[in-house]
């Protein structure tokens, strides 16, 4: 056998590789049962499946020194800005503790005395935004660089890997939608659907935190389409709302609130499909994982990991199709308020 | 003594329960409406198979979301109680 694999040869160590790595998923939760002592079957508590999907103040990821006790950051009027770590919440045997009259319930929201107070902390969730930032920067300032050193040339490197996922989302999805001026928009677009794109990716990684699950960071990515979509919308976007052309009066008292609830649906429906789609696969993904360990059995182990395996598959497909259609619907949006005058039919 | 049974929370994981299953029915058919049309339209027209298979995969996984909505609520019902 020559030291060089054919082709064929190659793409499927690739492929038996990628798939492997991806089998790792389920690594890092079973851990964390089998750090109960081995004498006692611990009962199976269904509660771990919503903490794995919410944020949290400290992140686990994996026994014995994997955790990471995340910087807490609260302001009050009595205490003032206090700085500490999450560690103090928690004594030797991971029970929560108050710590200088803070008090950490058990919805993660933090209280001084019974007051609730302004939380800043660095949570799972915020740190997981931070990396992902970081990222999108370095990446995107790797393409930039590229498409500087390789003018008139062809592309290398991350720049091609890039090019076409940008070229489809300028081609397919903004420029179809938005018309004319579409360049003012495509930074945004552009930056929308690799945010969620990398998020979702992010969040299906072992250990990681559900960042495009958590219905505050979907709720701000809608806030912003909402305000740009309003903010641009010409006079044909707000006549149709407010003062609808070509119907008799009484009917434009019928279709004011209704169009008026129409503006508030869109950012609406962004946020929940989003949220829905990444945090109920998360959820059906840690619920096959938990299969094997209420039925507490090696093969139904290893049949809920061959499921769980085909579903992450599916995760990684609807990762991609809820960027696009994010994206997608964005776009349709503000390409609706910032309309041309393209018919006469009601003058 | 029946507003008693009525008011007992078991009935409410119960609803969870019926909840969760009609929803996976609801996606069910609707997704497989959207598969035979597809099907459907790739036997007339096998070259257009490429951008029905595309508008097929994403018309999917929108009505998906809509059964994992009620599936979320299913699922907090019977967490909470």
């Amino acid at each position: 056998m020559s030291i060089f694999w054919s082709p064929t040869k190659r793409f499927s160590l690739y492929l038996v590789v990628f798939f492997l790595a991806f089998s790792g998923a389920f690594a890092a939760p079973q851990e964390q049962h089998e750090s109960a002592p081995q004498k006692e079957q611990k009962a199976f508590d269904p509660n771990i499946i919503i903490h794995h999907v919410m944020d949290d103040h400290v992140w686990h990821l994996w026994d014995h020194g994997g955790t990471i006790f995340l910087p807490v950051i609260v302001y009050s009027e009595q205490g003032g800005l206090d700085i500490f770590s999450s560690r103090n919440f928690y004594d030797d045997h991971h029970n929560k503790v108050a710590y200088n009259g803070y008090v950490l319930d058990d919805h993660n929201h933090i209280t001084l005395n019974g007051q609730s107070v302004l939380d800043l902390s660095i949570t799972k969730n915020v740190a997981m935004l931070l990396i992902n930032a970081t990222l999108l920067v370095l990446v995107f300032a790797a393409v930039a660089k590229g498409y500087q050193n390789n003018r008139g040339k062809a592309p290398k490197g991350v720049q091609s890997f890039m090019e076409p996922i940008i070229i489809f989302v300028r081609d397919e999805i903004v420029k179809p939608n938005i018309g004319h001026h579409y360049e003012k928009y495509l930074p945004y677009m552009l930056t929308l659907f690799f945010f969620i794109l990398f998020g979702n990716l992010l969040g299906l990684l072992p250990g990681a935190a559900n960042l495009t699950g958590n219905i505050a960071v979907t709720l701000t990515l809608a806030v912003i389409t909402f305000i740009i979509t309003n903010v641009k919308g010409n006079k044909d976007y707000w006549m149709h709302i407010l003062w609808t052309p070509g119907v008799p009066w009484w009917m434009r008292v019928v279709i004011l609130p209704v169009e008026i609830i129409g503006i508030f649906t869109k950012p609406f429906s962004l946020t929940v499909r989003l949220f829905v789609a990444i945090t109920a696969g998360h959820i059906v993904l840690l619920s096959l994982i938990s299969l094997a360990f209420i039925f507490q059995s090696v093969a139904v182990g290893f049949v809920s990991s061959l499921m769980v395996l085909f579903i992450n598959l599916i995760e990684l497909l609807v990762a991609g199709i809820q960027a696009y259609v994010f994206t997608l619907f964005s776009s349709l949006y503000i390409g609706m308020a910032t309309a041309e005058h393209a018919h006469d039919d009601h003058h | 003594m029946l507003l008693a049974l009525l008011l007992d929370i078991s009935y409410a994981i119960l609803g969870a329960g019926i909840g969760a299953g009609l929803a996976a029915i609801g996606a069910g058919i609707g997704i497989g409406r959207i598969g035979g049309s597809a099907m459907e339209g790739i036997a007339r027209q096998p070259e257009a198979s490429g951008k029905i298979q595309g508008a097929m995969l994403i018309i999917a996984a929108l009505i998906e979301v809509a059964a994992l909505f009620a599936l979320v609520i299913c699922l907090l019902i019977s967490f909470k109680s």
